[in-house]
């Protein structure tokens, strides 16, 4: 029930009381209200701008979001509000709808924004008032057909597609010739050959010298032979060319019943026809009839023209305003001739014999061609005539112009996909690009930590730096997203460098990290920026594990060089220690899924003291370990990380951030 | 004609009493005037509900029946001032009475109701009229389906025990002490 309705509601239902003294059972009860509240004023926060209303305005529509209790999934405690993170143009129009019962488009909105705004709301697109539903269908039309054109080119121009058949194959280098270089030759060959085709046919009448016996010949028949020759050879290309489209083309019917198959047959036909009808005069008349369509061979070249393909489409979508000028045209010329006829009826040898002989003065007037060859002699005729001419003008103008653009807007529109087109692919690239910035990150510091690691830690203090730099703890979270893949297929990201990925496959089941990410992880347990380490994929790791249990020192103190290697050393025993105590559980590799993405922060000794720093090694969960069965240790934990026997059986963390 | 008086109707704008004077009127408190009110206005924006207006409005009611005729009685009961319009006075007045008044206030309110040329007494064919109006707004697909005869019959059974005189009309007296009974 609209809303203006629902407020006559108790009104209607106080004057029901009229049907009481004369009810013949008893009235019903009425509902409870229940808790029938105070109007009131609430306030929606729509990213900074306030909007007020009342409540019931609002509970007008209790199926959206705003009329029902959905709402109070956003509701700020602190502020009183509702607090919306989403567009305050748009909302505009949607409060309005409350108000009002009517929901406006408005113009300078752009179709697909104003449509996921009124999702999210829980309104339907169709409540649109009459006032702009047309508006918002046209530009949801245009909208829909521009990324169906996109959605098309994009799956046309999808790079290679392996698993073609031999026949989807074909048939996509007929679609598009520029798929491969065989088409375009293919293309280039059939084209060649359609002007062949024409321009012989062309030439054949063109009158070619004499004979002795003065008789006039055209070349066709001078020279039979050759130019039999050159038919039979386009003949044949294009029964070729047939034949493949036929073989290729994924729905054969479909094919067979096409306008460009109709015309490729229409163009060979004749020819296997005359090859099979003997030299009958009887049918040589027909037969010659018959060569008349080879023109049609012509309009072969619609394949290659994609400005014929849109008039012949254009023709196609003005069919009704090209009937309708057919139609005025006849109806005019009928009435014409008519006149005409009896006007001159009077006039002595005047060539207006019939209806139908006026039929011709008429047309040929009428487009105000004049040929001058029936011309009215009476003064009725003459100025029936002339009246003739004038309509004629009219007539023939004024379905013009809605042919002329239709056929301008279809053509720019083609102009314009075929533009965005190659812009997409641009712009697509640069997309890519900027995306895979993240797995390049990745990949750059994985690379980087194993480059260090296989120089043996002769890396400087600047590459850390560079290192730490940049990465945020979106980056780190996602990079310890890929690593966790890496752990679960068992493989791993390649990395340019073909030493790198050998070494890669050694150190798959132990990383080593960055002595300073580890006091970091030591010293601060946060969500905040995190550096990427040396050692890419524990960076990546302890991303979650700061969420997880750790703490993390703002300030990062860089240690010097000079205690790297000895800590580095004291990082390969505790290497070996761990791997053995950790070898009971069975079968570390990789594995796993990525959920259970542990580190060990737990066997970290004291975080506490700067100084000290070792090595972590993460081993992948052990078998026994569910997803959801260890809850990660509270945040203090790493305080009591101190001994590693114990952290060790309990070394899973748990990714909860995951 | 319908034309003109449309446009009259458009171009007038009728504001209603103040507030305070309503508030002696009727038996509503502030706060309910004023949503009355509100709704009132975001409804009929210039102040004044026109028969059509109305009719409309109550018809959305009740979709499946005719409420034209019984729309058409409610206007004139509620219109006290007979002007052709209801104004928010009328509306807030009849709704008060209706919803707050005493049994007696709400008594003499339907029988106005029925009372179609408001003179004092119901003849048996004003309530016909009514009662078939009533009977309309139900509409046909009923179970069971309507005799056409119901509504005499209705008027028939009610007017007996209404017409205590037997003198072939109902006065307030009598409808209110049949009501009351």
């Amino acid at each position: 029930m609209a809303a203006g309705v629902a407020a006559w509601l108790p009104f209607a239902r106080a004057a029901a009381i009229g049907w009481m003294p004369v009810a013949n059972c008893p009235m019903p009860l009425a509902p409870t209200e229940k808790n029938k509240r105070q109007d009131e004023l609430i306030i929606l926060n729509v990213s900074g701008r306030r909007f007020q209303t009342w409540r019931t305005t609002l509970e007008r529509y209790p199926d959206t979001l705003l009329g029902s209790t959905e709402k109070e999934f956003f509701f700020n405690e602190d502020t009183k509000e509702y607090f919306f993170d989403r567009d305050p143009e748009v909302f505009r129009c949607i409060l309005n709808f409350y108000r009002t019962g009517k929901l406006h488009y408005p113009r300078y909105e752009c179709i697909s924004a104003y449509d996921e705004e009124l999702a999210f709301y829980g309104i339907l697109p169709e409540i649109i008032g009459d006032c702009c539903y047309e508006e918002y269908k046209d530009r949801k039309r245009e909208n829909a057909e521009r990324l169906m054109d996109d959605n098309d080119s994009e799956n046309n121009q999808e790079g290679s597609m392996p698993s073609l058949s031999f026949r989807q194959t074909m048939w996509r280098a007929f679609e598009n010739p520029h798929t491969s270089t065989l088409a375009l030759v293919f293309y280039y060959v059939t084209g060649f050959f359609i002007a062949v085709s024409v321009i012989t046919n062309v030439v054949e009448t063109v009158p070619c010298g004499t004979v002795p016996g003065n008789k006039e010949l055209s070349c066709g028949e001078r020279y039979a032979v050759a130019f039999f020759c050159l038919d039979t050879a386009c003949v044949m290309i294009f029964t070729v060319e047939y034949l493949l489209r036929l073989f290729a083309a994924p729905s054969r019917y479909r094919f067979i019943r096409s306008v460009m198959s109709i015309i490729d047959v229409v163009a060979i036909m004749p020819y296997y026809i005359g090859l099979v009808m003997t030299n009958n005069e009887d049918v040589s008349g027909a037969f010659v009839t018959l060569r008349v369509f080879r023109v049609f061979r012509i309009f072969k070249f619609s394949r290659h023209s994609q400005g014929l393909r849109i008039l012949g489409y254009t023709l196609k979508s003005c069919a009704s305003e090209l009937g309708f000028l057919l139609f005025s045209l006849t109806m005019a010329i009928i009435i014409f001739a008519t006149v005409m006829f009896y006007a001159e009826k009077g006039s002595s040898a005047s060539k207006f014999t019939s209806i139908p002989a006026s039929f011709w003065y008429t047309i040929v007037t009428m487009t105000t061609l004049g040929y001058g060859d029936m011309v009215p002699k009476t003064i009725a005729g003459k100025i029936f005539g002339s009246i003739c001419s004038l309509s004629g003008v009219l007539v023939i103008a004024l379905p013009v112009p809605v042919i002329v653009s239709n056929f301008s807007r279809i053509y720019h529109q083609n102009q314009r996909a075929d533009k965005r087109r190659a812009q997409k692919k641009a712009r697509l690239a640069r997309i890519r690009v900027a995306k895979t910035g993240s797995s390049n990150a990745y990949l750059q510091s994985k690379r980087n930590g194993l480059l260090n690691e296989a120089l043996e830690l002769t890396g400087s203090t600047e590459d850390e730096q560079h290192m730490t730099k940049g990465t945020s703890l979106i980056e780190s979270q996602h990079h310890h997203l890929l690593h966790c893949l890496e752990k679960t297929t068992g493989l791993s990201y390649l990395v340019d460098d073909p030493l790198l990925s050998v070494r890669t496959s050694t150190i798959k089941n132990h990383e080593f990290i960055d002595e300073q990410l580890f006091e970091q992880n030591c010293m601060e347990s946060s969500m905040q920026n995190y550096p990427s380490s040396r050692s890419p994929s524990l960076s990546s790791h302890h991303g979650l594990t700061t969420s997880c249990c750790s703490r993390r020192n703002k300030k990062t103190t860089h240690l010097p060089n000079s205690s790297v290697p000895a800590t580095r050393l004291r990082s390969m025993q505790e290497l070996s220690t761990i791997h053995i105590q950790c070898s009971e559980q069975p079968s570390l590799t990789t594995s796993r899924s990525s959920l259970n993405m542990k580190s060990d922060d737990g066997l970290r000794p004291n975080c506490k003291t700067a100084q000290i720093t070792t090595a972590i090694i993460s081993i992948p969960t052990p078998p026994a370990l569910t997803p959801e069965g260890e809850s990660r240790p509270p945040p203090g934990s790493p305080g009591h990380s101190t001994n590693i026997s114990s952290t060790t059986t309990s070394n899973i963390v748990k990714v909860s951030a995951l | 004609d319908a034309g003109d008086t449309d446009l009259e109707l458009s171009a007038a704008r009728h504001q209603p009493e103040e507030l305070e004077k309503l508030l002696a009127r009727t038996k509503f408190t502030k706060a309910e005037l004023q949503a009355l009110y509100r709704g009132f206005k975001s409804e009929c924006p210039s102040g004044l509900v026109d028969e059509e207006t109305f009719t409309g409005i109550y018809s959305r009611f009740f979709p499946q029946g005719d409420a034209s005729a019984y729309a058409h009685f409610l206007f004139d009961a509620f219109d006290a001032d007979r002007d052709g319009a209801l104004c928010f006075q009328d509306f807030a007045v009849g709704l008060s009475a209706l919803l707050r008044g005493t049994v007696r206030q709400r008594l003499e309110w339907a029988f106005n109701l029925y009372d179609l040329n408001k003179d004092g007494c119901v003849t048996k064919e004003e309530m016909l009229q009514v009662i078939k109006s009533i009977y309309a707004m139900l509409g046909r697909s009923t179970r069971p389906p309507p005799r056409d005869s119901a509504p005499a019959e209705h008027v028939e059974i009610f007017f007996q025990k209404m017409d205590r005189d037997g003198d072939g009309v109902v006065t307030l007296d009598e409808f209110l002490d049949t009501c009351q009974q």
